[in-house]
């Protein structure tokens, strides 16, 4: 069987880290399918970045570094990996789930007659079939399942797999040749919009999760609101802690309905059913009812404690580990004070 | 000076989020239990995707928004009581499943070939919007394999923003890793825009709209094709809610000077 793992590269020219877990998804794949493994990259500097991976056992190394495909754009991305499956003459393909490819790669499989699945959790190769999981209904019900179509397209999940770990060297990887048309410039990536350093607040690689709930701009015990004190306890939180915040969905839409709510805090930032279902070691819920459309966003989090007034929240039904009834404002002071002792 | 989109939007109905949803095995595949009494409500992020379509439209003079939208007629009747009162549009139905286990990408194919035929369709004026996402399927492929099939090369994901200049031309921002936005410049439509939830909020009930769509809508429904839509090329083994039910510690009654030790320490282990 042709295994292909399809790699993009960041605009420094390295592998992401959910590249090289792809690229260990692959290599087991190939052992358990007895297969061959082909590792193709798109994107800048792509051939050296094959040299980083040379000694991951693969039989061949395919690259697409034009200048086209510098920047993450659907229609160039989507012709140099086109031109990478077919050159690999692949059955199955590898490829990590990175906002770049969850872009292009349905499109390519259209292109190639391949089909795909993605946010696959788990693949493996046994009784000479490759099986495959994913999650639906926004991670609710647990599938397992196969497909006979070739070639088959999967993109994996980040935080699934290792990451891949071995020798780099000479991958002597074969230049694949694209005919990028004009129609496939239309669009041109202007850049990148980030929050200042000291203002971003989703770190995907935090191993503490702090996901601040409605609550935070209610009126409080005195009666009155206190949302300011709220923005910088949470902030300070997130500093002292190195954590990353999520938010449940009725705090961030406050800030679309016009009223006053915590002013770092995005869409981007919510967690659960209609948001982000991120990965962390830890999660501390304050705030926050604790009920299923929400909780649901946490399925890939491992260890989980929640601050809430209310004894009967969702969260004491099962769904996190402790749940302290207690006033956040008052927990989290005195965990920033200790935090920063 | 832009003549005005013609803007497609895609999207269907899915559970109410706060339904329990039991997997049960059916002679067509995987499916919900009870999944023909189960409220609907239409996808969120293809929802985010209608509202955005009609803010835009609202801006853009000359442009008209369509909802194509493939579930069973029956449930789409009941969904559209409650979505036709917020923007105005064309409904183009599809009969068939809405069952988050069907195949995308024969669900593509329903879609396409509907938006195909809508008529009077120039796709010089023409945005495809939809989810990048969604409650049910979540595949994050149907926008893209629709897009294809309508010849369409110009495709972004995640988008939370579109802002149109007066030659048509548009930028867009769409979610990439690390809570970031890549910004792009496309000369103009043809394009497909699947959309994460955007910065508008719900729009109100607008019971003059809802009349005005309702006059279009009854008929759609009326026309809506079969399409055989289901698990197409996927081979299902095994369909499950995994046990997750913790044993939860509830702390009561301990000083807030405690808690914070406790969650200090845990926090640095």
């Amino acid at each position: 069987m042709k295994i292909f793992a399809l790699l993009h590269t960041q605009t420094d020219g390295s592998l992401p880290k959910a590249a090289l877990e792809t690229l260990t998804a692959a290599t087991q794949l190939s052992r358990q399918m007895d297969g061959t493994l082909t590792v193709g990259v798109l994107g800048a500097k792509a051939a050296a970045a094959a040299d980083t991976v040379a000694g991951c056992g693969a039989a061949a190394f395919l690259a697409v570094g034009d200048d086209a495909v510098m920047q993450a754009r659907y229609a160039t991305d989507a012709a140099a990996a086109t031109a990478l499956i077919q050159a690999a003459d692949a059955e199955i393909v590898l490829a990590p789930g990175t906002s770049r490819f969850a872009r292009c790669l349905p499109g390519v499989a259209f292109r190639v007659n391949a089909q795909i699945d993605t946010h696959i959790v788990a693949v493996c190769g046994e009784g000479g079939a490759v099986h495959a999981q994913r999650w639906f209904y926004r991670q609710r019900i647990l599938g397992s399942f196969s497909r006979t179509a070739r070639p088959w397209i999967l993109l994996v999940d980040g935080g699934v797999n290792a990451v891949w770990q071995g020798t780099a060297g000479a991958a002597n990887a074969q230049a694949v040749a694209v005919a990028f048309t004009d129609e496939d410039v239309r669009t041109t990536v202007t850049g990148i919009e980030a929050p200042a350093a000291d203002a971003q607040t989703i770190r995907p690689d935090a191993q503490l999760l702090l996901v601040a709930g409605a609550g935070w701009t209610k009126k409080q015990k005195d009666g009155q609101y206190h949302i300011g004190d709220a923005g910088r306890l949470i902030q300070d939180f997130l500093k002292q802690a190195k954590a990353s915040l999520g938010s449940s969905k009725s705090l961030v839409d406050i800030k679309s309905e016009g009223q006053e709510t915590l002013s770092f805090m995005s869409h981007m930032n919510q967690v659960g059913q209609t948001g982000s279902t991120p990965r962390h070691a830890k999660g501390l819920s304050t705030c926050c009812h604790g009920e299923e459309p929400h909780v649901v966003g946490w399925r890939f989090i491992n260890e989980r404690r929640a601050i809430n007034l209310d004894p009967n929240c969702g969260w004491a039904q099962g769904k996190a580990d402790v749940v302290y009834v207690a006033d956040a404002f008052e927990v989290i002071t005195k965990v920033n004070a200790l935090l920063t002792v | 000076m832009t003549n005005g989109f013609q803007i497609v939007v895609c999207g269907s109905l899915v559970p109410d989020p706060l339904q329990t949803l039991e997997p049960v095995t059916t002679p067509q595949g995987p499916g919900l239990k009870n999944e023909t009494m189960l409220p609907s409500v239409l996808d969120p992020w293809s929802a985010h995707a209608l509202f955005e379509a009609a803010n835009l439209a609202k801006q853009i003079a000359g442009s008209k928004v369509y909802l194509v939208s493939l579930g069973p007629k029956a449930k789409l009747q009941q969904l559209m009581m409650t979505v036709a009162q917020k923007v105005p549009f064309e409904l183009v139905a599809i009969d068939g499943s809405a069952s988050g286990f069907t195949d995308a990408h024969v669900v593509a194919a329903a879609l396409a070939d509907a938006i195909a035929t809508i008529p009077g369709l120039d796709k010089s004026r023409l945005l495809v919007f939809g989810g990048c996402a969604s409650a049910s399927r979540d595949a994050s492929v149907t926008m893209q394999l629709v897009g294809e099939r309508l010849g369409i090369r110009d495709q972004f994901a995640g988008v939370d923003e579109i802002r149109v200049q007066a030659d048509g031309s548009f930028t867009t921002l769409e979610r990439i890793e690390g809570g970031q936005y890549l910004v792009s410049a496309c000369k103009g439509a043809p394009a497909v825009l699947a959309w994460a939830t955007g910065n508008l909020p719900e729009p109100p009930n607008n019971p003059q709209i809802g009349m005005a769509n309702m006059r279009g809508v009854m008929p759609a429904l009326m026309k809506a094709k079969p399409a055989a839509v289901g698990v197409g090329g996927i081979v299902y083994e095994k369909t499950e809610i995994p046990a997750q039910k913790r044993a939860t510690r509830i702390v009561k009654d301990a000083s807030t000077d405690d808690i914070a030790r406790e969650i200090v320490e845990w926090i640095k282990k």
